[in-house]
């Protein structure tokens, strides 16, 4: 039966706080995510948000369109620093897109069950940052209209193969891979919800589309036995992916030979960066998403402490890759590399570089407190400044050794311009366009999998566990 | 706990037979439960339905084990197989990438692509398996049409005895339910035979099948006709660039022209050619060079002392020799109205050899002979073509055995290879300058053949020419 459940259970580290609290049962929680798709007119607030996010987006796809025409020399991009922000941005959210699928994937397999509430959130979350992602490398190629030759097609205009011993066309195959991947993982754990809009849908259009993208589900026992073996082979595919595509993505770099960028602690460190940034995105969007739609009884404080500890663990690997990349500059004894490293902390982007250390290795510890990791304002703070501390670690890597290579005559100093600031803010406003659409027209929670794990769910005394 | 069948509640009149018979349960335990009794009872083709997923409940309806995991295996294999072989086929075979002699195929660079397409290949197995087997999507499903039905995906259970299987009135039903907590039983119509398309539906279907065939046709007539215009280019790329071109004005310098001519005093490369004797055959001079010579070039010391000099500079002319005509100083003009003659040079400027004759020979059979003849005489195609038509305007060809000509020094003869005279055009934009003075040397050559004397037949080849007819 449910249990009373109070704060005093949560704080009782004897026993495993309950994964939803408030004395939810199946109709109670069919409500409380339903209704927020299902009210005629979202808050004002929801409207304020939108009419920013959605003008930020037209102005990132005017500027985009301005691009085509004029050429990337309205960039700053320029010799040394072929590279600029436009890499910076795609790493940046390749990166926070990788939260969704380790929730999903990762966290599944383990069992780790208080995942149910966030998943569908951080998935979600993870197709629209890898959609911000897989726009910036392709408008970076320059002539956009010929980004097909990233793939393996046969062209008469080319008239030859990619290559495939290059690191840039493994990353055109992991990103579309885990773009697709995570689509189709996050879309069919959503058939049952999008059914449950469809059954509890008043208007003909709602019924219309639901119905549609809902594929007829009927909640069939022969049907669940097949999606659970689908969504669990699914999950063993995505685990193992979601690793290789910030290691292919560092590969990028760790496979050339440019000091700073060779180096072979890469793979792990981005995969660590990466998840870090991921977690500090869902919990800064969570955080108010829960608030503003009442969602505080299916996505408790254990889900977000939980999260605050994973930012933790990440933040400190990634302080630890920090200390390591410049203890291996000095161990090697090549003198490019000690070069790279002191003039990265001590250059003319050491500013850069102490930002991205203050955010990344010193913030995350504040979480040791429990109060931190309790207090919804205090880890949305730290949270924003992960954030800002992640761009700025791929700013790092990316302009400082680029800027200054083997040859001193060809050294440079990069810096934006206006429109590179402008596309960066305009790729926030299409997260935050999408992400709205999706507070406003989808199940922020998958509720199936909640149900499935409420306590007294399951048959017991059956001999068939 | 018994009950009572509850019919459809109705809007329409009932038409349709019944096709089976949806009972509700409170929670999943009774539903399980219930779904072990009514198997073991020996019905087929039970289904039951809730809101997430039971544990247990597709044994208990007698589902066999699904094959999706095979199905996935398979999916990732071939994805491995294609991406190995893609990689092999596209970078070894078909299109061999030579990158720091690397070896063309090699298993680990191509690791990361195979990984990547044995996921994406296994993950469509498993999703599209799963509808596949799931029979989705299935957008019209007799269930749907019953009330009660829409509260599966919200908090009810249901178990789903259909009419075929082996339970076929309600009577049975009733009997079967005893044993179990049932909470309902509702009635599930057989569906309605589809009705035909709504007419607007149709019409647009019919529409838009018929602009989807317009592109395709319009490829089909692009492959079977030929056309004069150019191919279309949807995007430019650089065929049409902001810069400046020749004969374009151009408001940004002060003459308005686009080209610019040579800064005074600059040389483009290439260009220079000092040699007068090589590039203009005129004796390289010590003061004005061409054409604005004093008419007195009868040979000054210093014109004899460059002639010399120049004929020191090649070597070789001097062991060959015999390419020079009978030397004959330039006359003075007759008519002191023409333009005094510059000092040409008579002696080869290039070394004279049988390479540099045999390539004359094939330069003046191309480029001369058509005029001129093979031998010189002017008798060419053209020519005799030519005056054949009677063509009023045409100069014939001078022969190249005329006194005139053959008196002519070498420097004049390479000067009328260049720049042309009368009728002739100059050759120096089709023929280099070497290949210029290699045809003077042939057409010395030919004139020599028509005034050679015995002696300058070498002494073993003299008795076959005296068989000659």
């Amino acid at each position: 039966m449910a249990t009373a459940t109070t704060e005093l259970d949560l704080n009782d580290p004897r026993r495993r706080p309950p994964l939803v609290t408030g004395d939810q049962d199946l109709h109670s929680i069919t409500e409380t995510v339903s209704k927020i798709a299902e009210r005629p007119k979202p808050p004002r607030a929801w409207y304020v948000a939108f009419a920013i996010a959605s003008s930020l987006t037209l102005m990132f796809f005017s500027l985009i369109g301005y691009l085509v025409y004029k050429g990337t020399g309205i960039w700053g991009n320029n010799n040394p620093v072929f590279w600029a922000w436009p890499i910076v941005n795609f790493v940046f959210w390749v990166g926070i897109g990788h939260a969704g699928t380790l929730i999903s994937a990762i966290l599944f397999l383990f069992r780790q069950n208080w995942r149910t509430s966030i998943n569908r959130f951080a998935e979600a979350m993870t197709i629209f940052a890898v959609i911000c992602a897989a726009i910036f490398p392709g408008i970076h190629v320059g002539r956009v209209w010929l980004a097909y030759w990233l793939f393996p097609l046969p062209s008469t205009d080319l008239a030859m193969w990619p290559n495939f011993r290059s690191p840039l066309l493994w990353d055109v195959f992991a990103v579309s891979t885990y773009a697709t991947v995570s689509l189709l993982f996050w879309y069919m754990g959503m058939i049952p919800d999008l059914a449950t809009f469809r059954d509890r849908a008043t208007s003909k259009i709602r019924k219309m589309l639901y119905g549609l993208f809902s594929l007829g589900w009927t909640g069939s026992a022969r049907h669940w036995a097949r999606y659970e073996t689908a969504y669990m082979l699914l999950a063993a595919l995505a685990a193992p992916l979601v690793l290789s595509v910030h290691t292919i993505v560092s590969f990028d770099f760790a496979v050339s030979q440019l000091p700073g960028w060779h180096t072979t602690i890469f793979p792990p460190y981005f995969v660590a960066g990466a998840v870090f940034s991921g977690f500090a995105m869902v919990v800064t969007l969570m955080v108010p998403a829960r608030a503003f739609f009442g969602l505080k009884d299916l996505v408790t404080m254990r889900h977000l402490e939980n999260m605050n500890k994973i930012i933790l663990a990440t933040g400190s690997m990634v302080g630890y890759a920090y200390a390591m990349e410049f203890f291996i500059a000095w161990y090697s004894g090549n003198a490019y590399e000690q070069f790279a490293f002191i003039n990265r902390a001590f250059g003319p982007y050491a500013w850069a570089y102490w930002t991205m250390v203050s955010c990344n290795m010193i913030a995350p510890q504040f979480f040791w407190f429990r109060k931190v990791r309790t207090t919804p304002w205090m880890m949305v703070v730290i949270c924003i400044f992960v954030n800002i501390g992640m761009w700025f670690e791929r700013f790092v890597i990316t302009i400082t050794s680029l800027s200054r290579d083997f040859l001193p005559s060809s050294w440079g100093y990069y810096s934006p311009t206006a429109i590179d600031v402008l596309m960066l803010l305009g790729s926030f406003g299409l997260f935050f366009t999408l992400f709205l659409l999706f507070c406003r027209y989808l199940p922020m929670v998958a509720m199936a999998e909640v149900k499935a794990y409420l306590p007294d769910s399951q048959p017991h005394g059956d001999d068939h566990h | 706990m018994a009950t009572v069948v509850e019919p459809l509640p109705k809007q329409q009149p009932k038409t349709q037979p019944v096709a089976g018979w949806l009972v509700q349960f409170a929670d999943a335990q009774q539903l399980l439960d219930a779904a072990g009794k009514t198997n073991a009872a020996g019905l087929k083709d039970l289904d039951a339905f809730s809101p997430y997923p039971i544990h247990g409940l597709d044994l208990a309806v007698g589902m066999p084990r699904t094959k999706l995991p095979w199905l996935v295996l398979c999916g990732g294999l071939s994805g491995l197989t294609i991406a190995i072989l893609l990689q092999w086929w596209t970078n070894a075979v078909d299109y061999p990438f030579l990158i720091s002699g690397k070896p063309l195929f090699s298993l680990p660079a191509n690791i990361p692509v195979a990984f990547e397409l044995t996921i994406l290949l296994s993950a469509f197995a498993a999703f599209f398996g799963m509808l596949i087997f799931n029979g989705l999507p299935k957008l019209r499903n007799p269930l749907f049409k019953q009330p009660v039905f829409r509260r599966v995906t919200d908090d009810a259970f249901f178990l789903y005895i259909p009419r075929q299987s082996g339970c076929d009135t309600p009577q049975q039903l009733t009997k079967l339910l005893e044993a179990t907590e049932a909470h309902g039983v509702h009635e599930v119509l057989e569906d309605e035979p589809a009705g035909p398309l709504p007419r607007p539906l149709k019409y647009a279907l019919i529409i838009l099948a018929t602009i989807a065939t317009i592109p395709p046709l319009m490829i089909l007539q692009a492959r079977n006709e030929r056309s004069e215009q150019p191919r279309v280019h949807f995007v430019p790329n650089m065929d049409y660039q902001p810069q400046a071109k020749p004969q374009n004005a151009s408001p940004f310098f002060a003459d308005g022209r686009a080209a610019r001519p040579q800064v005074e005093g600059t040389v483009a490369w290439g260009d220079l050619e000092e040699d007068d004797a090589y590039y203009r055959g005129i004796r390289p001079a010590s003061e004005q060079p061409v054409p604005a010579r004093p008419a007195s070039f009868a040979g000054g010391a210093a014109n004899e002392k460059a002639s010399d000099e120049s004929a020191a500079g090649s070597a070789a002319s001097d062991e060959v020799a015999p390419a020079v005509p009978p030397q004959k100083q330039p006359e003075p003009a007759a008519n002191p109205m023409e333009p005094p003659e510059p000092d040409w040079v008579t002696q080869f400027p290039v070394p004279v050899t049988t390479e540099l004759m045999e390539r004359g020979r094939q330069r003046y059979n191309i480029y001369c002979a058509v005029c001129h003849g093979l031998s010189g005489d002017g008798d060419g195609l053209v020519a005799r073509r030519a005056i054949e038509l009677q063509q009023s305007t045409w100069v014939p060809p001078t022969s190249l055995h005329s006194p005139p000509v053959r008196e002519q020094p070498v420097g004049k003869l390479f000067n009328t290879v260049t720049h042309g005279i009368r009728k002739m055009p100059g050759y120096a934009s089709q023929i280099t300058t070497e290949d210029r003075w290699a045809i003077v040397m042939y057409v010395r050559a030919l004139q020599r053949s028509r005034n050679a004397k015995v002696d300058d037949v070498p002494e073993n080849l003299v008795p076959q020419l005296r068989d000659l007819p």
